[in-house]
């Protein structure tokens, strides 16, 4: 129950005020610009636009700024704000084929059309803390090699082409969005796929990494990572056709995983997706790996019980602004609830004291 | 969707660059605004993102990015149109302006065009060559007992 209190005005008045104060920090150190966290902090920005469910590098940046490096309030600033934009249309679906690409790998074949580029990693550095980087340097300068036109075509579509995948649902139905009606189960693969993209990272990654333990083990192989950039398209009402309308970099996962067959299906491999916006390889493996378990029914698979195979579980707890509402609610004035739970612990002790007493006359 | 008339084409063209172009860019390109009538004021919103289920199946809604849209005509009459990433409206009015010049087909845009043009084909040059710096050349190692 809540009741109306007063009071409080002065004291959260202050309370802001000396945020404001501690956000900016020793005034003797120079402040951070947007652009500064925008640059220099890319992949906690890619990370508040993925959960934020928004792609826009600078409000991203702006958000961390405000809520002094926590994520998650970073990320419930920009769902708040994307609430009051005006929904222009839908994209086309991007074509993440025709990524202009700085990483990709598969685990699966060594030598594919397009190479195996490392990008920009962490891979293959010593997690040794690097104290030249707490002394202002030189960077220097990424290392260039003419780049050749090959293609780098999606590496599943070789193995789908020798009938080796499971074929994918192609229906261009208009699919259904969770920001605009509630989230209802049983929820298809395409809502699912939009729940997870703006899911917990943390969350995510614990479910993906529950089926790797065995808790709805699903074999996965990475069959391809990529990063980089797309065009996003979108139908133009006033021109009647599509422009490009700006680019996003998205992070990709596609895992190839065993699937035995069954009485209709021959023996094939079959798959998770895991898509993210920005840089984000650890999200959209855990993502593709988290697809795949949910996938158990479809597929005919027996449920274990696995909570990464509970799609009610995983969806309706993967969202972390819902879920640090919920939680975080509690610490919030709760008196008059507390007040009746008080009045009855002291009736219940009331009432075993007089049976006690009655018991010893 | 149906075939795109030459004219459609290098219009999506043009829209596409001036929607990818940074908005100071653009700016210092063509600084100075034709006269124009506002048909709808620059607006900021959203565009849902989709993606393709298992990259190639059928869409889903990946997220949102955010877009300004605008829309001027020119005293002769000819209608430009905009919509860019982000949320600059001088970006998005400046974008309809010279859209509607190009379809007037005013040739002092054709400059701008062709600095975007350049910049983007250089910028996404540079990117290529060192994501190539990056590609794996593997070789196998000689084991002594094939020796």
């Amino acid at each position: 129950m809540y009741v109306a209190t007063k009071g409080g005005e002065r004291a959260i008045e202050a309370a802001h005020q000396w945020l404001a104060e501690e956000r900016r920090g020793d005034r003797d150190v120079p402040e951070l610009s947007i652009a500064q966290i925008r640059e220099q902090m890319s992949l906690a920005v890619n990370r508040v636009m993925a959960e934020g469910s928004l792609y826009d590098p600078d409000l991203a940046a702006l958000a961390i700024k405000q809520a002094r490096g926590d994520l998650i309030e970073a990320i419930f600033l920009i769902r708040a704000y994307r609430t009051t934009l005006p929904r222009f249309g839908a994209s086309l679906p991007v074509e993440t084929g025709e990524m202009a690409i700085t990483r990709r790998v598969s685990a699966t074949f060594k030598d594919v059309p397009g190479g195996q580029v490392l990008g920009p990693t962490f891979d293959y550095t010593h997690r040794l803390l690097d104290f030249k980087l707490a002394a202002e340097g030189t960077t220097p300068e990424a290392q260039r090699k003419s780049a050749d036109e090959t293609p780098a075509p999606h590496i599943l579509d070789l193995l789908d082409r020798d009938g080796l995948m499971e074929p994918l649902e192609t229906s261009e139905d208009t699919p259904s969005d969770l920001t605009r009606e509630p989230l209802e189960m049983p929820a298809d693969r395409p809502l699912r796929l939009q729940a997870l993209a703006r899911g917990d990272e943390g969350f995510v990654l614990s479910l993906a990494y529950s089926t790797q333990r065995g808790y709805g083990r699903t074999h996965a192989f990475v069959g391809e990572l990529r990063i980089g950039t797309c065009a996003v398209e979108m139908e133009i009402p006033e021109l009647g056709f599509a422009v490009e309308i700006g680019e996003v970099e998205l992070s990709e996962c596609e895992t190839v995983n065993q699937f035995t067959g069954s009485k209709t299906e021959p023996a094939q491999f079959t798959r998770g997706y895991g898509l993210v916006f920005g840089q984000n390889e650890r999200k959209s493996i855990s993502m593709s790996l988290v697809d795949r378990a949910l996938r158990w029914e479809e597929l005919g698979e027996d449920n274990t019980g696995a909570p990464a195979q509970d799609a009610e579980f995983v969806l309706y707890h993967c969202d972390n602004i819902q879920a640090t509402g919920f939680l975080e609610h509690i610490k919030l004035p709760h008196y008059v609830d507390f007040q009746s739970e008080l009045e009855l612990i002291r009736r219940l002790r009331r009432e075993a004291g007089a049976e006690e007493r009655e018991a010893a006359e | 969707m149906s075939k795109l008339t030459p004219d459609q084409e290098a219009r999506r063209a043009r829209m596409g660059l001036l929607a990818r172009a940074r908005p100071s860019r653009l700016a210092a390109l063509y600084p100075e605004l034709p006269a124009h009538e506002v048909l709808r004021a620059p607006e900021c919103g959203a565009v849902m993102v989709r993606g393709r289920v298992g990259a190639s199946g059928g869409p889903f809604n990946l997220g949102e990015m955010t877009v300004t849209r605008c829309s001027l005509r020119l005293p002769d009459g000819t209608v430009g149109h905009a919509y860019v990433q982000g949320r600059d409206k001088d970006h998005a009015l400046r974008a309809a302006a010279i859209d509607a010049l190009s379809e007037a087909g005013q040739g002092d845009v054709a400059p701008v065009f062709e600095a975007l043009r350049a910049e983007e084909a250089e910028r996404r040059r540079t990117r290529a060559e060192k994501a190539a710096a990056t590609k794996v050349e593997f070789f196998t190692m000689v084991r002594g007992e094939d020796q």
